[in-house]
């Protein structure tokens, strides 16, 4: 693949794009300027919807169509919240995003704000990145005094304040309408749908949640046209995405990725990843966030079918849990064979164990015996019929909750079992193999199984 | 009662402060402060304590126990003392993939204390905290607002032996 497009994060590297003038220098607000000045409010929802544009947090959803949900009951206020909650283990693209470039996200929420009507809009923020809301509220103190927000922005009528919320340390509150309780001062319990925000969402008002990645293709897209943002990307997977790679790679962090790129070339290629560190192979990746099942090597390099895997909703999901898994936030995270796969799952577990608001019972209950399993068969007091146990246990949680935490906890474990359960059945055979510091599961090890 | 409140009442400038985030929110939906208005709590006092809860609950027109159930939900309310330095590590997946589980044995040797125990001379206390969204930094910790990230054995010595002085 050629030198790949930037939407978002092509200016990044520019000393001072944090500051308003130097974001305006490379052409910051230009989108907004046409939008305001040139567009109606359901034009520029036109425009996001030819995007296909879809909903970077995890979901997936087309966001023009999200949009297009919004009720417009006569007299009620509607609100736009942007949900800055980052929570899921292996992403940082929002953080990423949001400390490079605030008024990025700060266009992209007034443009959003005026298509959808919103004239109180929120970006709520999880509170350990403190020190990011700050940079958001100064960006916001500029956009004022420039005239970018407040009353009768650029003398087109239109008023809107933007209110930065900090969260206060709960991964549940990614979840929209935990979010939303959150915001409205109370736990992040996820709330039944229906009613859905689109109708009943912040203090019981029409409300649209957006991730903060999704908001932030919105002045490229006024600037360059829906059609133009769908030709880039593969078939439905339009567009470029934020991916946060950790783990055992030469060089982690945050890439902007043309939607389609083969994940082979994402891993190895220089200009992103380049490849597993020194002396060690690619063992298993967890390809969007700690809550997409963990996949071996050999398929997420290649489908079941034998075709190269491509960094898109459709092709990660190609064949079903079976041999495929998810784009998801696009939370990249590579282990090498170093990584022992039942004390991975065992601490991905006891996070989600740890992130259950504890509304629903499968989850609750659930996630506490999935974690206790793990811990007893990674500190070697597993017994055979613990295994499946635990697929018992998953399977009971997934499907049954009021949000998806019950299916993001499940997936993990369910996949690792799948995949790796010969390493499962050695703890269990050999604990006193397994328990010893930095024991692995491998091809050694697996002579003494058999 | 009143004296308690004494000595949980906000600074005039952080009474300004909550003023100005109540008028963030529509009229009546002044619950909406209670987030940010208990971070302000412990920025003062370091953590919040159930006076501090109470206090908070008479500034912003709620029950009591409105506040008391948020504060015990969110994780990085303390709700007892701490240290002067709290250090929270990131002890989830990537972090300790990228070798998080030594550094932070090395943390706690260093300071001869346990998860979740106040040094001594009450300086610092050491948390344990779920992902903090910098995993491709990791391992990472925070001190209030402040990420140290790529974090080594000599990169916490240096930390420590910096906020010792």
């Amino acid at each position: 693949m050629a030198e790949s497009i930037k939407i978002l994060t092509e200016h990044f590297h520019q000393e001072g794009i944090e500051k308003l003038d130097v974001y305006k220098k490379h052409g910051g607000y230009a989108g907004l300027e046409k939008a305001l000045k040139t567009m109606s409010p359901e034009q520029v929802v036109e425009e996001v919807k030819t995007s296909g544009v879809r909903g970077r947090g995890g979901a997936g959803f087309p966001m023009g169509m999200k949009w297009g949900f919004l009720a417009k009951p006569e007299g009620v206020p509607r609100y736009l919240v942007c949900n800055g909650d980052e929570s899921e283990p292996g992403t940082f693209k929002d953080h990423y995003l949001m400390m490079k470039c605030p008024h990025l996200l700060i266009e992209g929420m007034i443009i959003s704000s005026f298509a959808l009507g919103a004239n109180t809009s929120f970006i709520y923020v999880r509170g350990e990145l403190m020190y990011v809301i700050n940079i958001l509220e100064k960006a916001i103190a500029e956009a004022k005094a420039a005239g970018y927000l407040g009353k009768n922005i650029l003398g087109t009528g239109f008023d809107l304040e933007l209110v930065v919320q900090p969260g206060g340390g709960a991964y549940i509150c990614g979840e929209e309408t935990a979010l939303l309780e959150s915001l409205e001062g109370k736990r992040g319990n996820p709330r039944n749908k229906p009613p859905f925000p689109a109708v009943k969402g912040l203090y019981q008002c029409p409300t649209v949640v957006n991730n903060v990645e999704s908001i932030a293709t919105t002045p490229w897209i006024m600037l360059n046209g829906g059609e133009a943002y769908s030709k880039i990307g593969i078939g439905r997977s339009t567009g470029t995405k934020l991916i946060s790679a950790s783990g055992h790679v030469k060089n982690p962090g945050v890439y902007e990725i043309e939607l389609g790129l083969p994940v082979e070339e994402f891993i190895y290629s220089d200009q992103y990843l380049g490849g597993i560190r020194e002396g060690h192979d690619l063992k298993a990746v967890v390809a969007g966030g700690s809550s997409v099942p963990i996949l071996p090597k050999h398929l997420i390099l290649k489908t079941a079918a034998g075709e190269p895997r491509l960094m898109s909703y459709e092709s990660l999901s190609e064949g079903g849990f079976a041999s495929g898994t998810m784009l998801g936030s696009g939370g990249f995270i590579a282990m090498d064979e170093t990584t022992c796969i039942v004390r991975n799952t065992w601490n991905f577990a006891r996070f989600y164990r740890h992130e259950s608001c504890g509304q629903c019972s499968p989850c609750r209950e659930g996630t506490g015996w999935m974690e206790k399993v793990l811990y007893r068969l990674e500190h070697g007091k597993g017994n055979e019929r613990d295994i499946d146990l635990l697929v018992d246990v998953a399977k009971k949680i997934e499907g049954n909750t009021i949000c998806p935490l019950g299916d993001a906890a499940a997936w993990p474990v369910a996949s690792a079992i799948r995949h790796f359960r010969e390493e499962f059945e050695w703890h269990v055979r050999h604990p006193e193999l397994a328990i010893a510091p930095g024991a692995v599961f491998n091809k050694e090890t697996e002579a003494v199984l058999n | 009662m009143h004296n308690m409140t004494a000595t949980v009442a906000f600074t005039p400038e952080r009474l300004e402060k909550v003023k100005e985030i109540i008028g963030r929110y529509p009229e009546g939906k002044q619950k909406s402060a209670l987030l940010p208005v208990l971070h302000l709590a412990q920025e003062q006092h370091g953590w919040v304590s159930s006076e501090t809860m109470d206090y908070v609950a008479e500034l912003l027109n709620i029950q009591p126990v409105e506040v008391y159930e948020v504060a015990t939900f969110y994780t990085m309310f303390h709700l007892e003392p701490v240290g002067k330095h709290v250090i929270e590590y990131c002890r989830t997946g990537p972090c300790c993939t990228m070798g998080g589980e030594e550094v932070y044995a090395h943390l706690r040797e260093r300071l001869g204390i346990e998860t979740g125990e106040t040094t001594a001379d009450g300086k610092f206390t050491i948390k344990e905290v779920e992902c903090l969204a910098a995993c491709g930094w990791g391992p990472c910790f925070q001190i209030r607002e402040k990420y140290y990230m790529h974090l080594t054995n000599q990169k916490v010595d240096e930390i420590i032996d910096e906020l010792s002085k």
